[in-house]
């Protein structure tokens, strides 16, 4: 067996994960085994899901969609049903030029605001017109996607980036010009500038006004559904699969003589017309629009959204748009922060749990990271007792616990922002770490999380979920580019 | 049919005058120099990876929070402990070497895992980094605008508005006012860019740069430490972008959090107009840009100068998609 020693550090075998995945043939031959292989809960929900039919899928969201008006009261409707389904409309037209396409479109939030605003133009006091949602819902929608055709006309020679950056151009272009025109344009005051349109009309149909929160949540629902069957059935048409050709190898695509052109044209035009009619609605809903509500950050919220599902996917798509709206409410001000701090520890968790193996490694990370804490704090009790005793920001469920496990300093101001650091510079150092060595690093990471979340998060969390938010697109595209649902993407070189 | 806009514009035009055109350009050249400093950074990036880095003027806006800490850190801006020449020397070194550093950490942890992924991957993280890096500066600085230059004023008491030495007007020529601080920042672009240039021309690495950005795998066959070049490229390319930052806060007075987003387009926007991946072609279309930005706000009015900057760029991108000293690149399959 001295052989055996003689070859210095033969490496053991490679951690699958780390390998890269591009290009290397095996991997190619193996994929339809590793679908099969999928196991544990995440493999038994993935072939479940796999066998509903799509019909049923759809059924079963309408459903499930459809009862919520029963057991939540008027305002959890607007923020967490109205909302979502506003998200859920522009995910799914956003993931028709980015999922099926493939063409990176950063202007789509402007196709959105010119849709809302447009309404706002023809429905509203702005010019007297007042016009019925039955004509103008079908303007609207029609004038967005002849937008996105003028759009794509110019940008349809564009290679990826640049399109990427034209389209960027042309969103801010928007915010600045709905911002500029409004004192005067030739003398007229087209969007009523930073203060936008107020006191738009609501949806009406035949005479009929959409005025409470269920009508209007029926009413997007109904849309959404529509939406949804229309685009499983594009999606399985010809169309779709030249559009998944065309994000597959454009070159390809074209040598296969398939008018390449033509089909970013229709998906720019699609993306563009389901944006236009959340836009409708959206405006008519809200009753006013403003420049702030079309800007980067939405940009963010919607591919956030996509891209989490998984690009592509519809069933991803809608997931996506439940779990960001979810959070993204939990996280808003004016929430009680009981329910951000649940959400936070745990999502912690169960990243742990889905990244740990075996359980009981999980177990030793956990009670690590407890038993840190409470160490943490009593000693520094016992030292330096201005560095503890802190009040916790809002009580709830988890204060009490929350007060003896945590670290909050009192009058230590800037604290919480050298731990905000020190834990992004942990995280870091966490991706270099390798084996058992990670796993201890985990336990003080964690516990930094926790202390960051405790002493300066729960005061902004407006601006912690955006932190999260761009953290969550960096962290999906080096782990798991394809989403929840997507399907991984084989390139072959 | 009457025009009224026009008119307004042309009306502007006569008040103005020559003095008042000249001035424009005057500040539109400093301004460009800013812009050309952002496009570098780009520029590079895009020549070696095909990469549009989006978090280029969120880089730009750390650099312009790091020259703000340093000049806190000596006293403050109303009584710095320190004479200003060096106290300006080291906030610019502090900025750019805080900016390089960041640079090479995004590209080590958001761009290195993704070098091979389909191209979109890296767009969107990049993406997420520009807004992670906006919101990390809101976080830890806050939302209001932190105050550079009340240094520059010769007096404690702001009230009592003494331009201090760097605003001061340094000479003037028939009425065209020109200040220390524009001087500072027009010299110092040009020292920089003259370093780069001699960088990327004459030494070790930038050769190994030139190398990489030609043919990257090629380059690594040739023994060149491709990761090493990339990183190295970052790093310049931040440390540009830190010193324009500083630049900034002199000339303005004011940083915030979110000037980066619109920077960094303009940045782009220069080093597109003058052919991305052209280092010579950056200085170039800065300078359009900056002098399109000035003169648009003399003449239209502040509002409509960045609708002005994004429509040349759509323009040139249709008409002449290399930019002006770009070469055409040519698809191979």
């Amino acid at each position: 067996m001295a052989s055996d020693r003689e070859i210095p550090d033969v490496p053991a075998t490679p951690d699958a994960r780390d390998r890269p995945r591009v290009g290397v043939d095996d991997w190619v031959a193996e994929v339809e085994e590793r679908r099969a292989r999928y196991t544990g809960v995440s493999g038994l929900v993935r072939r479940g899901l796999a066998y509903v039919p799509a019909p049923a899928r759809l059924a079963a969201f309408a459903a499930l969609g459809a009862t919520l008006p029963l057991w939540m009261n008027r305002g959890d409707i607007f923020v967490y049903g109205i909302v979502t389904l506003v998200y859920l409309l522009l995910a799914l037209g956003l993931n028709v030029v980015v999922g099926y396409a493939g063409l990176l479109d950063l202007g789509y939030i402007a196709v959105f605001g010119f849709g809302a605003y447009l309404y706002a133009e023809l429905s509203s006091e702005q010019y007297g017109l007042h016009w019925p949602a039955t004509v103008s819902i079908p303007i609207v929608v029609v004038s967005a996607a002849v937008l996105g055709l003028v759009l794509g006309i110019p940008s349809r020679r564009l290679l990826g980036d640049y399109l990427a950056i034209v389209t960027l151009f042309f969103g801010q272009a928007f915010v600045v010009f709905t911002n500029a025109a409004g004192s005067n344009v030739a003398g007229q005051d087209v969007t009523g500038g930073p203060n936008g349109i107020a006191d738009i009309d609501p949806l009406s149909f035949f005479g009929y006004e959409l005025t409470t929160r269920t009508q209007q949540y029926y009413f997007l629902l109904g849309a959404v559904v529509v939406v949804l069957a229309a685009l499983y059935f594009l999606s399985e048409s010809r169309t779709g699969r030249a559009w998944r050709a065309l994000r597959e190898d454009p070159l390809a695509a074209e040598a296969m003589s398939m008018p390449v052109n033509r089909l970013k044209l229709l998906a720019f035009m699609f993306g563009a017309g389901i944006a236009g009619l959340a836009g409708c609605i959206f405006a008519a809903v809200l009753t006013a629009v403003t420049p702030g509500n079309f800007d980067l950050p939405l940009l963010i919220t919607i591919y956030a959204i996509v891209i989490l599902g998984g690009l592509g996917s519809l069933t991803g798509v809608v997931l996506g748009a439940i779990v960001i709206n979810v959070s993204f409410q939990f996280l808003a001000p004016e929430n009680p922060q009981d329910n951000a701090r649940i959400l936070f520890y745990a999502v912690i968790v169960l990243l742990l749990v889905l990244g740990l193996r075996p359980w009981w490694r999980l177990g030793a990370v956990l009670a690590g990271a407890v038993v840190l804490g409470v160490a943490t704090v009593a000693i520094m009790e016992a030292l330096a007792p201005s560095w503890s005793g802190g009040a916790v920001v809002e009580g709830g469920r988890l204060a009490g616990v929350v007060e003896d496990w945590v670290l909050i300093p009192q009058g230590h101001g800037r604290f919480g922002d050298w731990a905000y650091v020190g834990l992004v510079a942990a995280i870091l150092a966490l991706t270099l770490l390798r084996g058992w060595v990670r796993t201890v690093a985990l336990v003080p990471t964690i516990y930094l999380a926790a202390i960051v979340w405790e002493n300066s998060f729960v005061e902004q969390p407006a601006v912690a979920r955006w932190i999260l938010f761009g953290s969550l697109l960096v962290f999906l595209m080096t782990v798991r580019p394809q989403g929840l649902l997507g399907t991984p993407r084989v390139e072959i070189v | 049919v009457e025009l009224p806009l026009l008119l307004e514009v042309i009306d502007t035009v006569r008040q103005l005058g020559w003095t008042g055109a000249l001035q424009l350009f005057v500040n539109g050249v400093t301004l460009g120099s800013l812009y050309a400093l952002i496009a570098l950074g780009y520029s590079m990036v895009y020549g070696i990876l095909k990469l549009l880095n989006f978090a280029h003027g969120d880089v730009y806006m750390i650099g312009a929070f790091i020259g703000y800490g340093v000049l806190t850190a000596l006293g403050g801006p109303l009584s710095p402990d320190l004479a200003l020449a060096p106290l300006i020397l080291l906030m610019f070194l502090a900025a750019m070497l805080g900016a390089g550093a960041l640079g090479v950490v995004i590209e080590r942890f958001a761009y290195r895992p993704l070098r091979d992924a389909p191209r979109i991957a890296p767009l969107i993280t990049a993406l997420g980094v520009s807004f992670f890096l906006q919101n990390s500066a809101l976080l830890l600085f806050g939302a209001q605008f932190r105050t550079y230059n009340n240094f520059l004023l010769g007096s404690d008491n702001p009230e009592l508005f003494e331009p201090g030495p760097l605003i001061q007007p340094a000479f003037t020529v028939s009425g065209v006012n020109v200040q220390t601080v524009q001087i500072l920042v027009v010299s110092t672009t040009v020292a920089l860019m003259v370093v780069l240039t001699l960088l990327v021309a004459r030494t070790r690495i930038g050769k190994a740069m030139r190398a990489t950005s030609y043919d990257r795998e090629a380059a690594a066959m040739m023994g060149i430490d491709v990761d090493r070049v990339i990183a190295s490229t970052f790093f310049a390319g931040s440390v540009l972008a830190g010193a324009a930052g500083v630049m900034f806060g002199l000339l303005y007075g004011q940083v915030f959090h979110f000037m980066g987003f619109l920077a960094g387009l303009k940045g782009f926007t220069a080093a597109v107009v003058g052919g991305i991946g052209s280092i010579p072609g950056a200085m170039v279309g800065g300078l359009l840009v900056g002098l399109t930005e000035a003169y648009a706000s003399g003449y239209l009015g502040g509002q409509w100068s960045d609708l002005t900057v994004f429509g040349i760029l759509i323009f040139v991108l249709l008409v002449r998609p290399s930019g002006l000293l770009g070469t055409r690149a040519i698809q191979k399959v």
